[in-house]
């Protein structure tokens, strides 16, 4: 089955968080939820992958979070919102992990954002963005 | 009567919180942020409402994927604060208003709103940083809550369109409460920010502003704004936007621009904050 492309699939650099990359990315998102809880993340960083194996995720979607692969977890169905679940597990904060999902530095991060942020031009289209 | 005098548009970034409760907020980086709530704690303490109605969004926190609700309402008569991986932010309990709520829900369902009733559950930084950024640190919130709760984490969010006409509805059902308080609505969330992917950190200060300018008088633009743009334009998670839109229906066709604070950055947001008195 195919379905019909959207528009925002051509925003560059950002995966949405749509019905179908949701239903994908289910028991990936309900394991990052299970890390709300303090016993669940210490047993989570005692042994990753025996804790992993627990929830019926795809072996890929086990891979990215083994590997924090934000952005590749993104794309297999991670929502940035659970997604920092992990990133507090590892004592880390949201613009952290922000910053790596952009391969910027900590402090090249900090700074684009003291500078007034990323600006828009060059990245409304996949097509723009080649351009630039 | 209960009458909504005002609407608060307020971003509810998370970090915001953890500033405030780790005594950060006179540090360089905070500092012009919460010098530009200073106003607005002063208008909030003169306004003594007895309700707020808070529209805010859940992040992946007291509600988990098991259900997403598009609108909910939280009915209980108390809700603590949710512990989102770091221990719960610690402010007081918020104190609902469950026969209001309840007669939110079902002058609502009859108007043609599907809301989701929600008898249990903890409020997170969507809730607890506007009080925090209004209200202060008061060992008490000096008024009452309605949760209400909007799903922008999984596309699509209820259009713009969809959560203005809320706002209407919400306005008509408070006025056939037979019993006179004042209420002030908060839309909060925003305004353009991406916490996601490389395209994270986009801010569009433009367009913030031009919906900060058109929130008072011209809102039939921004209700006729889709979702493509919200994401387009001002970054995945501007969609929150929305929200204060059900804030601006609830204040009636006119409504006067009180206050403007805009501020970036807090951590990977464009801070945006309005006060609009119903006219």
């Amino acid at each position: 089955m195919m379905q019909k492309k959207e528009a925002y699939e051509d925003i560059p650099g950002t995966w949405v968080f749509d019905a179908q990359r949701a239903r994908k990315g289910y028991h990936l998102n309900q394991f990052l939820m299970s890390l709300m809880k303090k016993e669940n993340r210490a047993e989570f960083l005692s042994d990753e992958r025996q804790y992993l194996v627990k929830f019926p995720m795809t072996e890929a979607q086990r891979e990215a979070v083994l590997k924090r692969d934000w952005n590749t977890l993104l794309e297999l169905g991670g929502v940035s919102y659970a997604l920092a679940k992990l990133a507090f597990t590892d004592g880390h904060s949201y613009q952290y992990m922000a910053a790596e999902m952009t391969g910027m530095s900590q402090q090249e991060y900090l700074d684009m954002m003291l500078a007034g942020g990323r600006s828009p031009e060059g990245w409304r289209s996949k097509s723009e963005r080649k351009g630039k | 009567m209960a009458k909504i005098v005002a609407g608060i548009g307020t971003s509810h970034t998370p970090a915001i919180g953890a500033a405030i409760d780790t005594g950060k907020t006179a540090e360089p980086y905070w500092a012009p942020l919460f010098k530009g709530y200073e106003p607005s704690r002063k208008w909030m303490a003169e306004t003594k409402p007895d309700v707020v109605i808070m529209v805010y969004n859940d992040h992946a926190d007291a509600f988990d994927f098991r259900m997403i609700p598009t609108f909910a309402i939280g009915c209980a008569d108390e809700f603590e604060s949710t512990d989102e991986g770091w221990g719960p932010r610690p402010v007081p309990n918020v104190k609902g208003y469950p026969e209001l709520a309840s007669h939110l829900i079902q002058q609502l369902v009859l108007d043609e709103f599907d809301m989701t009733i929600v008898n249990e559950m903890t409020v997170d930084h969507g809730l607890t940083v506007p009080m925090s950024l209004l209200f202060g640190q008061p060992p008490q919130w000096p008024c009452r809550v309605i949760p209400l709760a909007v799903n922008v984490i999984q596309y699509p969010a209820p259009t713009g369109h969809r959560c203005y006409s809320l706002g209407q509805a919400i306005r008509k059902a408070l006025a056939a409460w037979d019993e006179d308080l004042k209420v002030v609505i908060f839309g909060t969330g925003g305004m353009s920010h991406q916490i996601q992917g490389p395209r994270a950190g986009l801010v569009n200060q433009v367009f913030d502003k031009a919906f900060l300018d058109d929130l008072s008088r011209n809102p039939e633009r921004l209700v006729r704004i889709p979702p493509i743009e919200y994401l387009r334009e001002a970054g995945a998670e501007a969609i929150e936007l929305v929200m204060w839109l059900v804030m601006r229906g609830a204040l009636g066709a006119k409504a006067e621009e009180v206050y403007r604070f805009y501020h970036v950055p807090a951590s990977s947001t464009a801070v945006g904050h309005i006060i609009l008195e119903a006219r």
